[in-house]
């Protein structure tokens, strides 16, 4: 589904990617793992074609993305931070959107789902960061796309919205669709995740089910795992 | 690139900020039209505000367009969308809504005042395209500054110091060499550095249509002789079109290459 090659990336003097292989399959569920500056957004943003890589190729269904743009078609991203025009109403938003990609979509489901009917002819600018956050789901699933990228999808949510997200998350998975997501939550991962990509320093350190992580570093579980990687990470630094 | 603009559009002229640059106009329309009893006269003075205050609003709501809406971009570049669309979507957007609080604020009050039966209609005209033109290049040159500088402060900065430059700075250092080499024929060096700042080009426009060139003594003669030929209205009107498409040119190939 979507192969990485030798992908490079500096930004000035930072080297964020550097040499970057990575295979992704059709229908796993892939959490994108790494301490703070270890090119998890980076790997994102290129696969999305938002950061041109210096080198290197990123194909997505057999086909090279670089310089393309109709490929993002099959691709469904929620961005981290949800930040909308403020004058805008929910409902505009969520049109403006479908208009962009002249596609049905299923949003009235969505919006039924999460509850956000009372909102549609509320500015923008007048929700709370919870609610945007949930304008922002509705956004990346409309289109009911076989690949989703999520960057930290669960920030900001209450608890119910949580759970109705990843409710919604297990569903997809269900339907066999491919999934790439970010987090800082151990628990996320152990719920959700088939397979860890885990970056260090702009390489993939660690690719498989979460199981062989731990043997590989004879943790009891991600969290020690987690925190093992990073102390032997830091020590290596530090010689 | 239409969708975008149009979304863009509707946001921004619901704003706050576009409603008080509206009512900014309006107000200031209706006080000189009643004041001065005098189009013509009106006209005049509208056109010192204009010439200024089009450029400032233009660069200032550039800059705070783009880094405000930065977010939401990168959602829209995310999308099936050639970047040049999404970027010119926006662009457009923000200088149509400006433009579009300039006509209605400037309009309203003249069209009531009865500008259709005075015979100034032309000289109305010109001065709405000025300051269209104006806000066009600016908020284009705003845009380019945004998307060339990450750090918002020096963004803002760069585009505050470009309005300066083009507004008071360049006229300071023009004067300056006149009296410096007032010993020198300096007709067509004055005529020259007049056409290449847009601001001043638009104020020798709008003066020479005016008819009150006498004003400027000699070197009114030498713009009135050069403006008043097909050639010289020809290449000042290329010049400020030019000065509106290079920004834009320039935004479609940042845009290329940036990362987001």
């Amino acid at each position: 589904m979507i192969k990485l090659n030798n992908l490079n990336k500096k930004f000035g003097k930072l080297e964020v990617l550097k040499d970057l292989n990575l295979e992704i399959r059709k229908g796993s569920i892939n959490a994108i793992l790494g301490p703070n500056g270890s090119g998890k957004t980076t790997l994102i943003k290129c696969l999305l074609g938002m950061v041109i890589p210096d080198s290197g190729s990123i194909e997505i269904n057999d086909k090279e993305v670089k310089g393309q743009w109709l490929y993002r078609d099959e691709i469904d991203y929620m961005p981290q931070i949800a930040n909308f025009p403020p004058n805008l109403k929910v409902k505009e938003i969520i049109s403006m959107i479908k208009d962009i990609r002249n596609r049905d979509a299923r949003d009235e489901e969505l919006i039924e789902y999460f509850g956000l009917k009372p909102f549609l002819n509320k500015q923008l600018s007048n929700l709370s960061g919870g609610t945007k956050q949930k304008v922002n789901i509705v956004l990346a699933f409309m289109f009911d796309n076989p690949l989703l990228i999520l960057d930290e999808p669960t920030s900001g949510l209450d608890p119910v919205a949580l759970l109705k997200l990843k409710e919604l998350i297990a569903k997809e998975i269900e339907r066999g669709k491919t999934i790439l997501f970010t987090t800082h939550i151990i628990r996320l991962v152990e719920e959700l995740a088939e397979e860890i990509v885990f970056l260090l320093e702009g390489k993939t350190y660690y690719q498989g089910p979460v199981a062989g992580l731990l043997e590989k570093h004879d943790a009891k579980d991600l969290e020690h795992a987690i925190a093992d990687i990073f102390s032997t990470h830091v020590k290596e630094t530090a010689e | 690139m239409i969708k975008i603009l149009k979304y863009s559009f509707f946001d921004l002229i619901r704003s706050r900020w576009s409603l008080i640059y509206f009512i900014f106009y309006l107000l200031l329309a209706l006080v000189l039209l009643f004041l001065n009893n005098d189009i013509s006269k009106a006209i005049i003075t509208m056109m010192n505000v204009i010439i200024i205050l089009g450029p400032l609003i233009g660069i200032i709501f550039g800059i705070m367009y783009y880094y405000n809406s930065l977010e939401f971009t990168e959602l829209l570049l995310a999308q099936p969308k050639k970047r040049s669309s999404i970027f010119l979507g926006q662009f457009f957007g923000l200088a149509l809504s400006l433009s579009f609080s300039l006509v209605l604020g400037l309009g309203i009050p003249f069209v009531f005042y009865g500008l259709f039966q005075s015979g100034e209609i032309w000289n109305f005209v010109s001065l709405l395209w000025i300051g269209f033109i104006l806000t066009f290049i600016f908020t284009g040159v705003a845009f380019f500054i945004a998307l060339a500088n990450q750090n918002r402060i020096k963004g803002f900065g760069m585009a505050i110091l470009f309005w300066l430059f083009m507004a008071v700075i360049y006229d300071g250092i023009f004067l300056l060499l006149l009296v410096w080499f007032k010993e020198y024929p300096l007709d067509t060096f004055a005529l020259l550095s007049s056409v290449l700042n847009p601001i001043d080009l638009s104020r020798v426009m709008i003066l020479l249509k005016l008819d009150i060139s006498a004003l400027m003594g000699y070197t009114g003669a030498v713009f009135k002789n050069f403006f008043g030929s097909g050639m010289g209205m020809l290449s000042s009107i290329s010049i400020l079109v030019l000065w509106a498409v290079v920004p834009i040119l320039a935004i479609v190939r940042k845009a290329k290459r940036k990362d987001f």
